[in-house]
């Protein structure tokens, strides 16, 4: 037999999640657009044709042309290249968010599964208590504690992403705890920190990756509605929430204002949401 | 019964408590003296020194807690930095049209959701099913501000059927807001009621009452339907307090008079006596809605009472 043929006929875990991923036609779409999203953040100065900040009183809120594809804004600001620069803000603030909530919430989960008890019962009680406040009601409440701001709006919505990871994965640990190979490696005399993070840790990384993915888009959703009210970016920074609070005394007058930062916030956490719908459906073993 | 409404109501006790003390604290995690800022910035030493004696900030905080708590249960929720009113009676003004908005942005949003999820169920695979879920993964993709926005533009300023915004007690004035609130809530009912349905449709005795030659629409609307609906009862619960959410932003663009175009308003004045009663309002609002829906839910479902 030829060693090829063994190689690919070998079927690993991440191979049938792959396989079955690319049978979902929309999610492999939309990964491609978060990739091209990414792209046009990190390449914003060479894609955006114009400077996002130039103020030009002569192009008050010009319609789409060709010199501005989207328009301009009140101060002649190139509405396009705002919304490339914007999607800086949008993408880190929404994946930074989630990552520190992922990571904190993970932890105390893992801890709360598979310690049990007092420790247990303070993690879960202070979630259900963070649960209490409508997200971003505890958005709101950070913000008029910390004051209005970019990174005050990422502590939010860290905090209100951290009670949900900490519920998946304790539910997890505590299936996992209980299986034959974690019972192996205890009566093997592994460490609790060995038992918690190498051997625990990997069973609950598929739901929390699910969740991870769909998380963004609420995130992104969230930190925008905060800077629509005024509360996170502050003008003249390019962000999408902030540039549509701009846009809401001219309705009417200049809809493209309104039409194009709002699709780009709209776009982008919709691709984010096919994509987890995807990630979802590949990494369910229920799903052939 | 009984047994477990009593037990579940006594496990919403702690985290009434301890909403109760953050709600308390909060005044008291803001930067600086609260009785400076109560006073303002330009107040000198001696109103500030009587202000902080009248709001009892001399005591120690346990006392203080206690009395604050006492006054609550009484409607006392102390007065609005800005107008001098007592915030109770600020609140009460803007309560109702909070909810009016919510409980009808609830109403259509479960109908509709509940319907095209079920849909998607009954023609899974086909264009009815693909239809719907495109439906609702874009509304649960659209910003509801920016949703708002839009329908304002369409229907308000382009084509003039409605009001622009504000509430003055008619119902046209109402379409809008409570179109744009329960549109991210009917998007996740419609899911939720699709998978739900689906789980339901892989059951035995589904596949036992087709056996017997039970008419395919009465397999669908009879067994399947009112089985799916009992997780979806849940789901309600949970996206009314998401919906109560929603109301500040959706409040915010329409210029509704609401408690949640309020709370805005309060950050921005840094109106501390009011954030801190809308707080415990909203908290206690979503406290009780999730304790009301696990009783119905206890009460359509009775595996849950021999837990």
């Amino acid at each position: 037999m030829n060693k090829k043929i063994a190689i690919t006929q070998k079927k690993t875990p991440f191979s049938i999640f792959l396989h079955k991923f690319k049978q979902r036609k929309t999610a492999m779409i939309a990964g491609i657009f978060i990739v091209l999203l990414v792209l046009i953040a990190v390449f914003a100065p060479l894609v955006a044709p114009h400077d996002p900040f130039k103020v030009d009183y002569g192009s008050s809120m010009m319609p789409p042309s060709f010199e501005h594809p989207a328009g301009t804004d009140l101060y002649g600001r190139d509405i396009l290249s705002r919304i490339i620069y914007g999607s800086r803000i949008s993408l880190a603030v929404g994946f930074t968010s989630v990552f520190v909530g992922a990571l904190a919430g993970v932890t105390l989960g893992i801890i709360s599964g598979f310690f049990g008890g007092f420790l247990d019962g303070l993690i879960m009680r202070t979630s259900d208590v963070l649960f209490a406040f409508p997200g971003i009601l505890l958005a709101i409440a950070i913000v008029a504690i910390l004051g209005p701001g970019l990174v005050n709006v990422v502590v939010a919505v860290s905090l209100f992403s951290m009670p949900t990871f900490a519920r998946i994965v304790r539910g997890s640990t505590l299936a996992l705890k209980e299986s034959l190979y974690v019972r192996a490696a205890t009566s093997l005399g592994a460490s609790k920190k060995r038992l918690m993070f190498v051997h625990i840790l990997p069973g609950t990384l598929s739901s929390v990756i699910i969740y991870f993915t769909m998380r963004i888009g609420t995130s992104i959703i969230t930190a925008a509605s905060l800077s629509f009210l005024g509360l996170g970016a502050q003008p003249p920074t390019p962000e999408w929430g902030a540039m549509l609070a701009e846009s809401r005394d001219y309705i009417g007058v200049a809809d493209h204002m309104t039409i194009f930062p709002g699709a780009a916030i709209f776009l982008t956490v919709l691709f984010f949401n096919l994509f987890g719908d995807g990630l979802r459906a590949a990494l369910d073993p229920k799903t052939k | 019964m009984i047994k477990y409404f009593l037990k579940r109501l006594i496990s919403i006790l702690p985290v009434l408590f301890v909403v109760s003390i953050l709600a308390f604290a909060f005044v008291h995690l803001l930067p600086g003296d609260p009785a400076r800022m109560m006073a303002g910035t330009d107040a000198d030493e001696a109103t500030v020194e009587m202000l902080r004696k009248e709001m009892g900030m001399d005591r120690p905080l346990p006392i203080q807690y206690l009395t604050y708590m006492k006054n609550m249960a009484t409607g006392d929720l102390g007065k609005s930095l800005r107008t001098k009113l007592p915030v109770y009676d600020e609140i009460m003004l803007r309560y109702w049209p909070t909810m009016y908005l919510a409980i009808t942005g609830m109403a259509w949003s479960v109908v509709i959701g509940v319907l095209f999820g079920a849909a998607a169920a009954v023609y899974n695979g086909r264009w009815q099913d693909y239809t719907a879920m495109l439906l609702s993964v874009s509304g649960i993709s659209v910003p509801q501000f920016w949703l708002g926005l839009l329908a304002i533009q369409l229907f308000a300023v382009h084509l003039g059927w409605l009001p622009v915004a504000g509430y003055t007690g008619k119902f046209s004035e109402l379409i809008l807001p409570s179109f744009t609130l329960g549109a991210t809530v009917a998007a996740v009912m419609a899911r939720f009621t699709l998978s739900a349905f689906l789980e339901v449709l892989d059951e035995e005795y589904i596949s036992t009452a087709r056996a017997k030659g039970v008419a395919e629409f009465l397999v669908m609307w009879k067994h399947a339907f009112r089985n799916a609906l009992i997780p979806v009862v849940t789901m309600v619960g949970l996206q009314f307090g998401f919906l109560l959410g929603g109301s500040v932003v959706v409040e915010t663009v329409f210029a509704w008079p609401g408690i949640g175009r309020y709370m805005i308003e309060a950050v921005g004045v840094r109106d501390y006596p009011v954030l801190q009663a809308l707080l415990l309002l909203y908290s206690f609002h979503f406290v009780f809605i999730n304790l009301l829906v696990d009783m119905v839910y206890a009460l359509i479902n009775p595996e849950i009472r021999y837990e």
